[in-house]
Protein backbone atom coordinates (compact mmCIF):
# COMPACT_ATOMS: atom_id res chain seq x y z
CA UNK A 1 0.00 0.00 0.00
CA UNK A 2 2.91 2.60 1.07
CA UNK A 3 4.56 1.58 -2.32
CA UNK A 4 1.65 2.59 -4.17
CA UNK A 5 1.32 5.96 -2.26
CA UNK A 6 4.55 6.12 -3.33
CA UNK A 7 4.46 5.82 -6.59
CA UNK A 8 1.32 7.65 -7.73
CA UNK A 9 2.90 10.51 -5.75
CA UNK A 10 5.93 10.32 -7.89
CA UNK A 11 4.22 9.58 -11.49
CA UNK A 12 2.13 12.63 -10.59
CA UNK A 13 4.90 15.02 -9.93
CA UNK A 14 8.04 16.29 -12.51
CA UNK A 15 10.13 13.43 -11.22
CA UNK A 16 9.09 10.80 -13.05
CA UNK A 17 8.60 12.11 -16.49
CA UNK A 18 10.22 8.83 -18.63
CA UNK A 19 7.33 7.19 -20.40
CA UNK A 20 10.24 4.38 -21.83
CA UNK A 21 9.65 2.36 -18.32
CA UNK A 22 7.23 -0.14 -19.71
CA UNK A 23 10.02 -1.11 -22.56
CA UNK A 24 12.96 -2.39 -19.49
CA UNK A 25 10.03 -3.20 -17.14
CA UNK A 26 8.72 -6.12 -18.80
CA UNK A 27 12.13 -7.54 -19.31
CA UNK A 28 12.77 -7.47 -15.99
CA UNK A 29 10.25 -9.91 -14.37
CA UNK A 30 12.43 -12.80 -15.27
CA UNK A 31 15.67 -11.09 -14.26
CA UNK A 32 14.24 -10.96 -10.73
CA UNK A 33 15.21 -14.88 -10.37
CA UNK A 34 18.93 -13.29 -10.81
CA UNK A 35 19.16 -11.81 -6.89
CA UNK A 36 18.46 -15.55 -5.83
CA UNK A 37 21.39 -16.85 -7.50
CA UNK A 38 23.63 -15.94 -4.95
CA UNK A 39 21.66 -17.72 -2.36
CA UNK A 40 20.83 -20.68 -4.75
CA UNK A 41 24.52 -21.10 -5.92
CA UNK A 42 25.95 -21.68 -2.12
CA UNK A 43 22.68 -23.66 -1.26
CA UNK A 44 23.22 -25.82 -3.59
CA UNK A 45 26.74 -26.48 -3.53
CA UNK A 46 27.22 -26.86 -0.13
CA UNK A 47 24.13 -27.74 1.07
CA UNK A 48 22.34 -29.83 -1.67
CA UNK A 49 25.07 -31.51 -3.55
CA UNK A 50 26.92 -32.89 -0.81
CA UNK A 51 23.29 -34.23 0.63
CA UNK A 52 22.52 -35.89 -2.99
CA UNK A 53 26.15 -37.41 -3.18
CA UNK A 54 25.45 -39.44 -0.26
CA UNK A 55 21.82 -40.22 -0.90
CA UNK A 56 22.94 -41.57 -4.71
CA UNK A 57 26.49 -43.09 -2.61
CA UNK A 58 24.20 -45.64 -0.60
CA UNK A 59 22.36 -46.94 -3.39
CA UNK A 60 25.08 -47.31 -5.62
CA UNK A 61 27.68 -50.21 -5.59
CA UNK A 62 31.46 -49.53 -5.82
CA UNK A 63 31.28 -49.80 -9.60
CA UNK A 64 28.39 -47.54 -9.26
CA UNK A 65 25.69 -49.92 -10.38
CA UNK A 66 22.57 -49.34 -8.55
CA UNK A 67 21.98 -51.55 -5.75
CA UNK A 68 20.19 -52.26 -2.55
CA UNK A 69 22.57 -53.83 -0.77
CA UNK A 70 24.13 -51.32 1.10
CA UNK A 71 20.57 -49.86 2.91
CA UNK A 72 20.44 -53.71 3.72
CA UNK A 73 23.24 -54.30 5.35
CA UNK A 74 22.47 -51.81 7.82
CA UNK A 75 20.18 -54.06 9.43
CA UNK A 76 23.08 -56.50 10.38
CA UNK A 77 25.38 -56.64 13.38
CA UNK A 78 27.21 -53.26 15.11
CA UNK A 79 25.40 -51.27 12.84
CA UNK A 80 21.82 -52.37 13.48
CA UNK A 81 22.74 -52.26 17.19
CA UNK A 82 24.42 -49.01 16.82
CA UNK A 83 21.23 -47.72 15.53
CA UNK A 84 19.37 -49.47 18.34
CA UNK A 85 21.26 -47.68 20.66
CA UNK A 86 21.46 -44.35 19.96
CA UNK A 87 17.70 -44.47 18.78
CA UNK A 88 17.12 -45.34 22.93
CA UNK A 89 19.51 -42.49 23.78
CA UNK A 90 17.31 -40.13 21.40
CA UNK A 91 13.83 -41.03 22.68
CA UNK A 92 14.85 -41.61 26.25
CA UNK A 93 16.70 -37.66 26.92
CA UNK A 94 14.00 -36.13 24.55
CA UNK A 95 11.31 -37.98 26.99
CA UNK A 96 13.26 -36.70 30.21
CA UNK A 97 14.03 -33.23 28.50
CA UNK A 98 10.47 -32.92 27.86
CA UNK A 99 9.07 -33.92 31.27
CA UNK A 100 11.80 -32.34 33.00
CA UNK A 101 11.49 -29.15 31.24
CA UNK A 102 7.60 -28.81 30.64
CA UNK A 103 7.78 -29.27 34.92
CA UNK A 104 9.91 -26.08 35.23
CA UNK A 105 8.23 -24.02 32.51
CA UNK A 106 4.94 -24.80 33.77
CA UNK A 107 6.30 -24.25 37.43
CA UNK A 108 7.70 -20.38 36.45
CA UNK A 109 4.22 -19.43 33.81
CA UNK A 110 1.61 -20.83 35.54
CA UNK A 111 2.71 -22.10 39.31
CA UNK A 112 2.35 -18.60 40.62
CA UNK A 113 6.18 -17.84 41.03
CA UNK A 114 7.75 -14.38 41.09
CA UNK A 115 8.07 -13.19 37.87
CA UNK A 116 11.17 -12.08 37.83
CA UNK A 117 12.70 -15.49 37.69
CA UNK A 118 11.16 -16.29 33.93
CA UNK A 119 13.45 -14.04 32.55
CA UNK A 120 16.68 -15.09 33.82
CA UNK A 121 15.78 -18.96 33.07
CA UNK A 122 14.97 -18.17 29.75
CA UNK A 123 18.48 -16.42 29.34
CA UNK A 124 19.38 -19.51 30.95
CA UNK A 125 17.92 -21.80 28.86
CA UNK A 126 19.26 -20.02 26.19
CA UNK A 127 23.03 -20.27 26.92
CA UNK A 128 22.75 -23.99 28.28
CA UNK A 129 21.24 -25.23 24.76
CA UNK A 130 23.96 -23.57 23.60
CA UNK A 131 27.00 -24.88 25.81
CA UNK A 132 26.67 -28.51 24.04
CA UNK A 133 29.53 -30.03 22.31
CA UNK A 134 32.81 -31.28 23.79
CA UNK A 135 33.14 -28.05 27.10
CA UNK A 136 29.87 -29.70 27.88
CA UNK A 137 31.55 -33.48 28.15
CA UNK A 138 34.07 -31.59 30.42
CA UNK A 139 31.60 -29.82 32.55
CA UNK A 140 30.39 -33.09 33.42
CA UNK A 141 33.72 -35.14 33.69
CA UNK A 142 34.10 -32.71 36.36
CA UNK A 143 31.44 -33.25 38.30
CA UNK A 144 30.42 -37.12 38.65
CA UNK A 145 33.47 -38.17 36.54
CA UNK A 146 35.79 -40.75 38.30
CA UNK A 147 37.31 -38.01 40.53
CA UNK A 148 34.63 -35.51 40.22
CA UNK A 149 33.00 -32.89 42.40
CA UNK A 150 29.98 -35.16 43.47
CA UNK A 151 32.12 -38.66 43.25
CA UNK A 152 34.36 -37.64 45.44
CA UNK A 153 31.94 -36.03 47.68
CA UNK A 154 29.74 -39.30 48.17
CA UNK A 155 32.47 -41.35 48.74
CA UNK A 156 34.35 -39.20 51.08
CA UNK A 157 31.32 -37.63 52.75
CA UNK A 158 28.61 -40.61 52.75
CA UNK A 159 30.70 -43.70 51.94
CA UNK A 160 28.62 -43.85 48.81
CA UNK A 161 30.90 -45.22 45.83
CA UNK A 162 29.26 -44.76 42.73
CA UNK A 163 31.24 -46.69 40.82
CA UNK A 164 30.04 -49.85 42.99
CA UNK A 165 26.55 -48.82 41.97
CA UNK A 166 27.27 -49.52 38.70
CA UNK A 167 27.21 -46.14 37.43
CA UNK A 168 30.29 -45.02 34.96
CA UNK A 169 29.92 -41.72 33.16
CA UNK A 170 31.64 -42.77 29.84
CA UNK A 171 28.42 -45.33 29.08
CA UNK A 172 25.04 -44.76 27.61
CA UNK A 173 23.75 -43.55 31.24
CA UNK A 174 26.13 -41.29 31.70
CA UNK A 175 26.02 -39.88 28.15
CA UNK A 176 22.02 -39.57 28.87
CA UNK A 177 22.32 -37.64 31.85
CA UNK A 178 25.18 -35.29 29.66
CA UNK A 179 23.01 -34.56 27.18
CA UNK A 180 20.09 -33.65 29.20
CA UNK A 181 21.77 -30.38 30.08
CA UNK A 182 21.07 -29.07 26.53
CA UNK A 183 17.45 -31.05 26.20
CA UNK A 184 15.88 -29.52 29.35
CA UNK A 185 17.09 -25.33 28.70
CA UNK A 186 15.89 -26.66 25.08
CA UNK A 187 12.07 -27.72 25.87
CA UNK A 188 11.99 -24.92 28.01
CA UNK A 189 12.34 -22.41 25.17
CA UNK A 190 9.99 -23.61 23.10
CA UNK A 191 7.15 -24.48 25.58
CA UNK A 192 6.76 -21.71 26.85
CA UNK A 193 5.43 -19.95 24.69
CA UNK A 194 3.03 -22.49 24.05
CA UNK A 195 2.18 -22.23 28.23
CA UNK A 196 1.48 -18.47 27.91
CA UNK A 197 -0.62 -18.74 24.65
CA UNK A 198 -3.30 -20.84 27.25
CA UNK A 199 -5.54 -18.54 28.13
CA UNK A 200 -7.05 -17.67 31.74
CA UNK A 201 -10.73 -18.08 30.13
CA UNK A 202 -10.41 -21.52 29.34
CA UNK A 203 -9.04 -22.17 32.99
CA UNK A 204 -11.77 -20.47 34.41
CA UNK A 205 -14.89 -21.72 31.73
CA UNK A 206 -13.30 -25.29 33.03
CA UNK A 207 -13.64 -24.05 36.41
CA UNK A 208 -16.99 -22.91 35.98
CA UNK A 209 -18.81 -25.73 34.71
CA UNK A 210 -16.96 -27.68 37.62
CA UNK A 211 -14.28 -29.26 36.07
CA UNK A 212 -11.00 -30.25 38.71
CA UNK A 213 -7.66 -29.05 38.32
CA UNK A 214 -7.33 -32.24 37.03
CA UNK A 215 -9.45 -32.74 34.47
CA UNK A 216 -8.83 -29.52 33.09
CA UNK A 217 -5.20 -30.27 32.18
CA UNK A 218 -7.05 -33.68 31.07
CA UNK A 219 -9.69 -32.34 29.26
CA UNK A 220 -8.79 -28.95 28.10
CA UNK A 221 -5.27 -27.52 28.14
CA UNK A 222 -3.12 -31.00 27.29
CA UNK A 223 -5.52 -31.80 24.14
CA UNK A 224 -4.25 -27.78 23.07
CA UNK A 225 -0.28 -28.96 23.94
CA UNK A 226 -0.14 -31.98 22.36
CA UNK A 227 1.25 -30.72 19.18
CA UNK A 228 3.78 -28.61 20.71
CA UNK A 229 4.47 -31.33 23.11
CA UNK A 230 5.01 -34.15 20.87
CA UNK A 231 6.56 -31.28 18.31
CA UNK A 232 9.28 -30.40 20.52
CA UNK A 233 9.62 -34.41 21.21
CA UNK A 234 10.30 -35.11 17.72
CA UNK A 235 12.81 -31.79 17.47
CA UNK A 236 14.71 -32.97 20.95
CA UNK A 237 14.78 -36.52 19.35
CA UNK A 238 16.61 -35.38 16.36
CA UNK A 239 18.86 -33.03 18.40
CA UNK A 240 20.45 -35.53 20.36
CA UNK A 241 20.30 -38.52 17.65
CA UNK A 242 22.86 -36.12 15.45
CA UNK A 243 24.79 -35.28 18.17
CA UNK A 244 28.42 -36.41 17.77
CA UNK A 245 31.02 -33.91 20.01
CA UNK A 246 29.76 -34.64 23.25
CA UNK A 247 29.97 -38.31 23.10
CA UNK A 248 33.49 -38.33 21.33
CA UNK A 249 34.46 -36.47 24.23
CA UNK A 250 33.55 -37.63 26.58
CA UNK A 251 33.53 -41.25 25.56
CA UNK A 252 35.76 -41.22 22.91
CA UNK A 253 34.86 -43.87 19.54
CA UNK A 254 33.99 -46.80 22.64
CA UNK A 255 29.83 -46.16 22.82
CA UNK A 256 28.41 -47.77 20.14
CA UNK A 257 26.13 -45.15 18.55
CA UNK A 258 25.43 -44.35 14.90
CA UNK A 259 27.24 -40.56 15.17
CA UNK A 260 30.35 -41.88 16.22
CA UNK A 261 30.67 -44.71 13.66
CA UNK A 262 30.17 -42.58 11.24
CA UNK A 263 33.04 -40.15 12.37
CA UNK A 264 35.48 -43.63 12.94
CA UNK A 265 33.70 -44.42 9.30
CA UNK A 266 34.74 -40.85 7.39
CA UNK A 267 38.39 -40.71 9.56
CA UNK A 268 39.40 -44.24 8.92
CA UNK A 269 36.75 -46.30 6.62
CA UNK A 270 36.10 -48.45 10.02
CA UNK A 271 33.47 -50.22 8.02
CA UNK A 272 35.99 -51.61 5.05
CA UNK A 273 33.38 -50.51 2.64
CA UNK A 274 32.95 -46.62 1.28
CA UNK A 275 29.15 -47.40 -0.05
CA UNK A 276 28.48 -48.74 3.54
CA UNK A 277 29.64 -45.22 5.07
CA UNK A 278 26.87 -43.74 2.85
CA UNK A 279 24.08 -45.54 3.95
CA UNK A 280 24.85 -45.27 7.28
CA UNK A 281 24.46 -41.54 6.87
CA UNK A 282 21.72 -41.80 4.68
CA UNK A 283 19.87 -43.80 7.82
CA UNK A 284 20.86 -40.58 9.99
CA UNK A 285 18.99 -38.32 7.38
CA UNK A 286 16.07 -40.74 7.19
CA UNK A 287 15.87 -40.49 11.33
CA UNK A 288 16.19 -36.83 11.79
CA UNK A 289 14.10 -35.83 8.69
CA UNK A 290 11.15 -37.90 9.85
CA UNK A 291 11.33 -36.45 13.34
CA UNK A 292 11.87 -32.70 11.98
CA UNK A 293 9.10 -33.43 9.77
CA UNK A 294 6.97 -34.40 12.44
CA UNK A 295 7.90 -31.62 14.43
CA UNK A 296 7.21 -28.65 11.59
CA UNK A 297 3.74 -30.04 11.29
CA UNK A 298 3.15 -29.82 14.69
CA UNK A 299 4.51 -26.98 14.81
CA UNK A 300 1.87 -25.25 12.16
CA UNK A 301 -0.53 -27.34 13.68
CA UNK A 302 -0.18 -25.70 17.62
CA UNK A 303 0.60 -21.78 16.20
CA UNK A 304 -3.04 -21.79 15.43
CA UNK A 305 -3.91 -21.88 19.43
CA UNK A 306 -1.18 -19.22 19.73
CA UNK A 307 -2.56 -16.06 18.31
CA UNK B 1 0.29 -26.20 47.09
CA UNK B 2 0.61 -26.03 43.59
CA UNK B 3 3.64 -22.84 44.55
CA UNK B 4 5.28 -25.68 46.67
CA UNK B 5 5.18 -27.80 43.41
CA UNK B 6 6.82 -25.11 41.52
CA UNK B 7 9.26 -24.61 43.41
CA UNK B 8 10.10 -27.88 43.68
CA UNK B 9 10.36 -28.27 40.06
CA UNK B 10 12.32 -25.12 39.74
CA UNK B 11 14.55 -26.27 42.73
CA UNK B 12 15.11 -29.68 41.36
CA UNK B 13 15.96 -27.97 37.47
CA UNK B 14 18.38 -25.42 38.91
CA UNK B 15 20.21 -28.32 40.76
CA UNK B 16 20.74 -30.27 37.65
CA UNK B 17 21.92 -27.28 35.92
CA UNK B 18 24.01 -25.58 38.81
CA UNK B 19 26.25 -28.75 39.74
CA UNK B 20 27.87 -29.29 36.59
CA UNK B 21 28.66 -25.60 36.12
CA UNK B 22 29.68 -25.66 39.84
CA UNK B 23 31.76 -29.08 39.55
CA UNK B 24 33.35 -27.18 36.09
CA UNK B 25 34.46 -24.41 38.31
CA UNK B 26 35.77 -26.10 41.29
CA UNK B 27 37.57 -28.97 39.31
CA UNK B 28 39.02 -25.95 37.40
CA UNK B 29 40.47 -24.36 40.50
CA UNK B 30 42.06 -27.54 42.19
CA UNK B 31 45.20 -27.85 40.25
CA UNK B 32 47.53 -26.76 42.88
CA UNK B 33 47.09 -29.25 45.69
CA UNK B 34 45.38 -28.18 48.53
CA UNK B 35 44.38 -24.61 47.51
CA UNK B 36 42.14 -22.91 45.15
CA UNK B 37 44.25 -21.29 42.50
CA UNK B 38 44.12 -20.22 38.73
CA UNK B 39 47.01 -22.59 37.84
CA UNK B 40 44.93 -24.57 35.13
CA UNK B 41 43.67 -21.02 33.44
CA UNK B 42 47.29 -19.76 33.74
CA UNK B 43 48.48 -22.66 32.01
CA UNK B 44 45.75 -22.85 29.32
CA UNK B 45 45.86 -19.17 28.43
CA UNK B 46 50.07 -19.90 28.44
CA UNK B 47 50.00 -22.40 25.84
CA UNK B 48 50.91 -21.33 21.91
CA UNK B 49 48.56 -24.28 21.06
CA UNK B 50 45.63 -22.44 22.33
CA UNK B 51 46.06 -19.01 21.01
CA UNK B 52 46.84 -20.63 17.98
CA UNK B 53 43.29 -22.29 17.91
CA UNK B 54 41.31 -19.82 19.64
CA UNK B 55 42.50 -17.35 17.16
CA UNK B 56 41.98 -19.49 13.83
CA UNK B 57 38.64 -19.88 14.84
CA UNK B 58 37.74 -16.45 15.81
CA UNK B 59 39.13 -15.41 13.02
CA UNK B 60 37.08 -18.55 11.25
CA UNK B 61 33.66 -17.01 12.71
CA UNK B 62 34.23 -13.35 11.64
CA UNK B 63 34.33 -14.72 8.25
CA UNK B 64 31.44 -17.09 8.58
CA UNK B 65 29.53 -13.81 10.29
CA UNK B 66 30.72 -11.19 7.05
CA UNK B 67 29.95 -13.96 4.40
CA UNK B 68 26.56 -14.73 6.23
CA UNK B 69 25.82 -11.66 6.50
CA UNK B 70 26.83 -10.86 2.34
CA UNK B 71 24.54 -13.72 1.52
CA UNK B 72 21.66 -13.68 3.70
CA UNK B 73 20.71 -9.75 3.77
CA UNK B 74 20.54 -9.27 -0.06
CA UNK B 75 18.66 -12.47 -0.43
CA UNK B 76 16.35 -11.89 2.15
CA UNK B 77 15.81 -8.67 1.14
CA UNK B 78 15.39 -9.56 -2.37
CA UNK B 79 12.89 -12.10 -1.19
CA UNK B 80 10.77 -9.89 0.73
CA UNK B 81 10.92 -7.20 -1.81
CA UNK B 82 10.67 -8.92 -5.94
CA UNK B 83 9.82 -13.08 -4.95
CA UNK B 84 7.21 -13.19 -1.86
CA UNK B 85 6.31 -16.23 -3.98
CA UNK B 86 10.16 -17.80 -3.80
CA UNK B 87 9.78 -17.46 0.23
CA UNK B 88 8.39 -20.99 1.32
CA UNK B 89 11.05 -22.47 -0.67
CA UNK B 90 14.05 -20.71 0.52
CA UNK B 91 12.40 -21.16 4.17
CA UNK B 92 12.78 -24.85 3.30
CA UNK B 93 16.61 -24.87 2.44
CA UNK B 94 17.09 -22.62 5.25
CA UNK B 95 16.05 -25.54 8.16
CA UNK B 96 17.16 -28.25 6.15
CA UNK B 97 20.52 -27.76 8.24
CA UNK B 98 18.19 -28.62 11.37
CA UNK B 99 17.52 -31.75 9.17
CA UNK B 100 20.54 -32.96 7.54
CA UNK B 101 23.41 -33.46 10.74
CA UNK B 102 26.21 -31.41 10.30
CA UNK B 103 28.54 -34.66 10.71
CA UNK B 104 26.83 -35.61 7.30
CA UNK B 105 26.83 -32.69 5.38
CA UNK B 106 30.41 -32.80 6.28
CA UNK B 107 30.74 -36.27 4.86
CA UNK B 108 29.20 -35.15 1.59
CA UNK B 109 31.93 -32.29 1.47
CA UNK B 110 34.49 -34.31 1.96
CA UNK B 111 33.46 -37.01 -0.79
CA UNK B 112 32.48 -34.31 -3.22
CA UNK B 113 35.68 -31.90 -2.92
CA UNK B 114 38.45 -34.29 -2.65
CA UNK B 115 41.58 -33.86 -4.40
CA UNK B 116 39.89 -36.05 -7.56
CA UNK B 117 37.21 -34.23 -7.95
CA UNK B 118 36.04 -30.91 -10.26
CA UNK B 119 36.30 -28.87 -7.27
CA UNK B 120 39.69 -29.95 -5.26
CA UNK B 121 39.20 -27.48 -2.20
CA UNK B 122 40.59 -29.93 0.01
CA UNK B 123 43.87 -30.13 -1.77
CA UNK B 124 45.30 -26.96 -0.25
CA UNK B 125 45.39 -25.66 3.03
CA UNK B 126 43.39 -22.25 1.92
CA UNK B 127 40.89 -24.73 0.32
CA UNK B 128 40.08 -26.50 3.21
CA UNK B 129 39.87 -23.11 5.45
CA UNK B 130 36.90 -21.75 2.75
CA UNK B 131 35.48 -25.12 2.64
CA UNK B 132 35.34 -25.04 6.40
CA UNK B 133 33.51 -21.61 6.26
CA UNK B 134 31.08 -22.86 4.23
CA UNK B 135 30.38 -25.84 6.39
CA UNK B 136 29.93 -23.04 9.52
CA UNK B 137 27.97 -20.67 7.34
CA UNK B 138 25.26 -23.68 6.48
CA UNK B 139 25.17 -24.36 10.09
CA UNK B 140 24.75 -20.70 10.98
CA UNK B 141 22.21 -20.38 7.71
CA UNK B 142 19.01 -21.55 10.35
CA UNK B 143 19.27 -18.84 12.70
CA UNK B 144 20.79 -15.87 10.49
CA UNK B 145 18.12 -16.36 8.01
CA UNK B 146 15.53 -16.54 10.56
CA UNK B 147 17.16 -13.25 12.98
CA UNK B 148 17.14 -10.99 9.39
CA UNK B 149 13.96 -12.10 8.12
CA UNK B 150 12.22 -11.16 11.26
CA UNK B 151 14.25 -8.10 10.77
CA UNK B 152 12.80 -6.88 7.71
CA UNK B 153 9.65 -7.51 8.85
CA UNK B 154 9.41 -5.00 11.25
CA UNK B 155 10.39 -2.09 8.58
CA UNK B 156 8.43 -1.36 5.36
CA UNK B 157 11.19 -2.80 2.61
CA UNK B 158 9.02 -1.19 -0.34
CA UNK B 159 8.84 2.36 1.00
CA UNK B 160 12.37 2.49 1.86
CA UNK B 161 13.58 1.04 -1.16
CA UNK B 162 11.30 3.58 -3.17
CA UNK B 163 12.23 6.17 -1.09
CA UNK B 164 16.19 5.96 -1.31
CA UNK B 165 15.99 4.63 -5.51
CA UNK B 166 14.21 8.55 -5.91
CA UNK B 167 16.64 10.05 -4.40
CA UNK B 168 18.71 7.96 -6.88
CA UNK B 169 20.58 5.42 -4.88
CA UNK B 170 21.93 2.17 -6.58
CA UNK B 171 21.56 -1.27 -5.16
CA UNK B 172 24.17 -1.20 -3.24
CA UNK B 173 23.63 2.09 -1.59
CA UNK B 174 20.07 0.71 -0.80
CA UNK B 175 21.24 -2.20 0.93
CA UNK B 176 23.97 -1.00 2.77
CA UNK B 177 23.03 2.76 3.86
CA UNK B 178 19.90 1.91 4.33
CA UNK B 179 18.18 -1.47 4.50
CA UNK B 180 21.10 -3.13 6.69
CA UNK B 181 21.38 0.04 8.95
CA UNK B 182 17.75 -1.04 9.51
CA UNK B 183 17.86 -4.35 10.58
CA UNK B 184 20.81 -4.23 12.47
CA UNK B 185 20.10 -5.63 15.80
CA UNK B 186 18.58 -8.87 13.70
CA UNK B 187 21.76 -9.17 11.88
CA UNK B 188 24.07 -8.74 15.50
CA UNK B 189 21.98 -11.08 17.25
CA UNK B 190 22.11 -13.58 14.14
CA UNK B 191 26.22 -13.22 14.60
CA UNK B 192 26.13 -13.53 18.17
CA UNK B 193 24.88 -16.91 17.48
CA UNK B 194 27.09 -17.80 14.62
CA UNK B 195 30.18 -16.50 16.78
CA UNK B 196 28.96 -18.78 19.67
CA UNK B 197 28.25 -21.95 17.15
CA UNK B 198 31.76 -21.76 15.05
CA UNK B 199 33.40 -20.78 18.23
CA UNK B 200 33.25 -24.64 19.90
CA UNK B 201 32.49 -26.31 16.78
CA UNK B 202 34.38 -29.77 16.55
CA UNK B 203 32.88 -32.11 13.88
CA UNK B 204 33.19 -30.08 10.80
CA UNK B 205 36.20 -28.61 11.89
CA UNK B 206 37.68 -32.59 13.33
CA UNK B 207 36.73 -34.03 9.80
CA UNK B 208 38.07 -31.35 7.82
CA UNK B 209 41.39 -32.20 9.92
CA UNK B 210 41.93 -27.70 10.59
CA UNK B 211 43.63 -26.67 13.38
CA UNK B 212 40.58 -24.99 15.28
CA UNK B 213 39.44 -24.38 18.59
CA UNK B 214 36.92 -27.75 19.39
CA UNK B 215 39.58 -30.02 18.63
CA UNK B 216 42.20 -28.53 20.25
CA UNK B 217 39.75 -28.65 23.14
CA UNK B 218 39.27 -33.01 22.41
CA UNK B 219 42.98 -33.38 22.62
CA UNK B 220 43.51 -31.65 25.65
CA UNK B 221 40.64 -33.43 27.59
CA UNK B 222 42.06 -36.93 26.32
CA UNK B 223 45.45 -35.90 27.73
CA UNK B 224 44.59 -33.57 30.76
CA UNK B 225 42.76 -33.50 33.89
CA UNK B 226 43.03 -30.10 35.13
CA UNK B 227 43.12 -27.18 31.82
CA UNK B 228 39.78 -29.04 30.08
CA UNK B 229 37.67 -28.08 33.28
CA UNK B 230 39.55 -24.52 32.81
CA UNK B 231 38.67 -24.54 29.21
CA UNK B 232 35.21 -25.34 29.76
CA UNK B 233 34.40 -22.69 32.36
CA UNK B 234 36.14 -20.32 29.83
CA UNK B 235 33.75 -21.75 26.52
CA UNK B 236 30.78 -21.29 28.94
CA UNK B 237 31.67 -17.14 29.43
CA UNK B 238 31.62 -17.01 26.03
CA UNK B 239 28.75 -18.51 25.22
CA UNK B 240 27.29 -16.35 27.96
CA UNK B 241 28.49 -13.52 26.74
CA UNK B 242 27.41 -14.26 23.07
CA UNK B 243 23.63 -14.46 24.30
CA UNK B 244 23.80 -11.80 26.80
CA UNK B 245 25.36 -9.57 24.23
CA UNK B 246 22.06 -10.57 21.94
CA UNK B 247 19.63 -9.91 24.94
CA UNK B 248 21.33 -6.82 25.58
CA UNK B 249 21.03 -5.16 21.90
CA UNK B 250 17.57 -6.17 21.66
CA UNK B 251 16.64 -4.77 24.90
CA UNK B 252 18.87 -1.41 23.90
CA UNK B 253 16.85 -1.09 20.34
CA UNK B 254 13.27 -1.54 21.74
CA UNK B 255 14.12 1.61 24.00
CA UNK B 256 15.25 3.57 21.19
CA UNK B 257 12.37 2.76 19.03
CA UNK B 258 10.03 3.41 22.00
CA UNK B 259 11.28 6.70 22.27
CA UNK B 260 10.24 7.81 18.48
Amino acid sequence: MGKHALSTRLENGALVAKPKRAGPRRAKLPLNWLGLMPFALFAILFLILPTLKIVFGAFQSPDGAFTLDNIRALNTGSIRSAYWVSIKLSLLTALLGCLIGFAMAAAVVLGGLPKWIRSPLLTFSGVASNFAGVPLAFAFLATIGPVGLITVFLRTKLGIDLRDLGFNLLSFVGLSLTYLFFQIPLMILIITPALDGLKREWKEAATVLGATGFQYWRMVALPILFPSLLGTFALLFANAFGAVATAYALTGPQLNIVPLKLFAQIRGDVLGDPHLGYALAFGMIVITGIANAIYIWLRTRSERWLK
Amino acid sequence: MTRIWSWGALLIGALIFALPLIGMTEFSLKMRRGVYSFDAYAKVLGDPRFQETFGYSVLMALFTILFGVLLIVPTAYWVRLKMPRARPFIEFVTLLPLVIPAIVIVFGYIRLYNTSSWLPLTGTAMGTNILLMFGYATLALPYMYRSVDTGLRTIDVATLTEAAQSLGAGWITILGRVILPNVMVAVLSGAFLTFAIVIGEFTMAALLDRPAFGPYLQQLGANRAYEPAALAVISFGITWACMGLIQLITRFSKHTKAQR
